[in-house]
């Protein structure tokens, strides 16, 4: 099995195992779900046009979660030095803990996304494209979120400051995600929104492993 | 100069106050860090 | 570039910066009040009504608050690739004024915004990019201060500003295009009269010199406690 697939198993069954991280961000974006409504009252066509975004900026919440400890265990017990030593480049071993943390988080959000646009009254095309949005798009919360938790790890409470550095970077997705799914309310054609958030994603998995693996380096004092 | 903003004063003014307070307190702030650095700076050199 | 690393010697920084200072001090407070005089002698907008002498401390605080992000991502990059010593302490020397002008802008702006649509925030596409800006600025000044070691946290910072102005012209054109899905407002469409010029580029003019001139008096501060610093570990100056 090539180094890229061992630390990708390694950390996907790490998160399933560490307080079920894949548990909690359900549990949370369910529960975002169900606090909204409780906030802005029961009104069907009202909580139908809010789908988009309430479910969009609850699945990113819930993505966030688990960010802070991406790096974080690994550094603290010294597994992270190590594996910078190893054969496999920085770059990939953050791409691989990117692609864990997705699996453990955005994957199962975005198949859980079905059943909560059914509390919001949301109608069968729009919830598909919410369903392909978050499909989409999770991928760069876990990039970017990768970029923030390689810069604070150092940080005992760095998960104060990371939702602080990332959510700005994340509005163009919460933008297009949400947006897809506001354009097929209305009538419009969703489609342009998920390319663009289709580019975006592609942009940030691609380029953010190397801007968390030069943070990674810096905090290992090399 | 016309001063008489009609109507509209009620924000012009407040615009123009809040932007006169931000760039003198920014200026005022600065001003006086340096001038602490700098007193810091001489008091420590004397000592030397 | 050879030019940039004979400065980067913080004997010459001050002395360079120490001799330029009181011109840009005196350029400032000139444009400044020619701009002021200017702007309180135009006649008033016929769109906008008296509304427009807006414009003359709102489009300068929203160029200083772009212009002070791109002058911290050039000081990263610098510190990042070319390993410039004097770039760090510039960068983190501008950020406080950065997020001060994008307040300034927020706040002008929805001062703007109630004559012209009735309520201070419509979520105009400007002023939300401006919003996300005053965060970006937040995040970076939180993360200087979040991490102890100096050189780290300035090599953090470095990464993070680049990502941020990476990612500027992107949020820039979502917020632009989740606008006109949304068929936002505008305060400023369309040109500007040639008579409002004038007063507008002597007060963009007499921002960006506030700001050149605060930034390096905080830079040589910043030396200066430096020095301070060594001195009481007991090193040189």
């Amino acid at each position: 099995m090539s180094p890229f697939a061992i630390l990708l198993l390694r950390d996907t069954k790490l998160a399933a195992r560490s307080g079920g991280s894949a548990a909690l961000a359900l549990s949370f974006f369910a529960l975002v779900a169900t606090l909204v409504p409780l906030g802005i009252g029961p009104d069907l066509r009202l909580l139908a046009r809010v789908a988009g975004g309430v479910l969009w900026v609850g699945a990113v919440l819930s993505a966030l979660l688990s960010l802070d400890r991406l790096f974080q265990g690994d550094f603290e017990d010294g597994s992270l030095d190590l594996i910078a030593l190893s054969p496999l480049p920085l770059e990939l071993t953050s791409l691989a803990k990117i692609a864990a943390h997705w699996l453990s988080t955005g994957l199962p959000l975005t198949l859980l996304s079905p059943l909560l646009a059914l509390l919001f009254n949301l109608p069968g095309p729009a919830t598909g494209f919410l369903f392909v949005s978050l499909l989409i798009g999770t991928p760069a919360v876990s990039a970017i979120g990768a970029i923030g938790a390689s810069l604070t790890l150092s940080l005992k409470r760095g998960g104060l400051i990371l939702p602080l550095i990332i959510l700005p970077l994340l509005s163009p997705v919460v933008i297009f995600g949400a947006g897809a799914v506001s354009a097929t309310l209305d009538g419009l054609d969703g489609t342009g929104a998920l390319e663009l958030l289709a580019a975006f994603s592609f942009a940030a998995v691609l380029l953010s492993p190397f801007a968390a693996a030069a943070s990674v380096r810096l905090n290992l004092g090399s | 100069m016309n001063f008489d903003m009609g109507a509209y004063g009620v924000y012009i003014w407040p615009a123009y106050g809040v932007s006169a307070l931000a760039i003198i307190g920014a200026t005022v702030w600065t001003v006086a860090g340096w001038r602490r650095a700098k007193a810091k700076l001489a008091a420590l050199e004397k000592k030397k | 570039m050879q030019f940039l690393f004979r400065y980067a010697n913080p004997h010459n920084f001050m002395r360079l910066s120490g001799a330029v200072l009181p011109f840009f001090a005196l350029a400032t407070v000139l444009c400044l009040a020619a701009g002021l005089y200017l702007g309180f002698s135009v006649p008033p907008d016929y769109q906008q009504g008296t509304t427009i002498a807006l414009l003359f401390i709102h489009v300068p605080a929203d160029v200083v608050a772009e212009a002070a992000y791109g002058a911290i991502a050039l000081c990263s990059l610098l510190s990042l690739v070319w390993r410039h010593p004097l770039s760090d302490t510039a960068a983190r020397a501008a950020a406080p004024f950065g997020a001060l002008f994008t307040a300034l802008g927020l706040i002008t702006g929805a001062l703007w915004g109630k004559p012209m649509w009735g309520t201070y925030w419509v979520w105009d596409a400007r002023l939300t990019s401006f919003l996300l800006l005053l965060f970006l600025y937040l995040g970076y000044m939180a993360l200087w201060n979040a991490i102890e070691d100096e050189t780290r946290a300035a090599r953090a910072a470095a990464i993070l500003a680049l990502v941020g102005v990476v990612n500027i012209p992107i949020i820039k054109f979502s917020v632009d295009w989740w606008s006109t899905l949304h068929q936002g407002e505008s305060i400023i469409s369309g040109k500007i009269a040639p008579v409002y010029l004038w007063p507008l580029l002597l007060m963009m003019t007499g921002y960006m010199l506030l700001f050149a001139t605060l930034w390096l008096i905080r830079i040589r501060t910043a030396i200066m406690e430096r020095r301070a610093r060594n001195l009481m570990q007991g090193g040189p100056a």
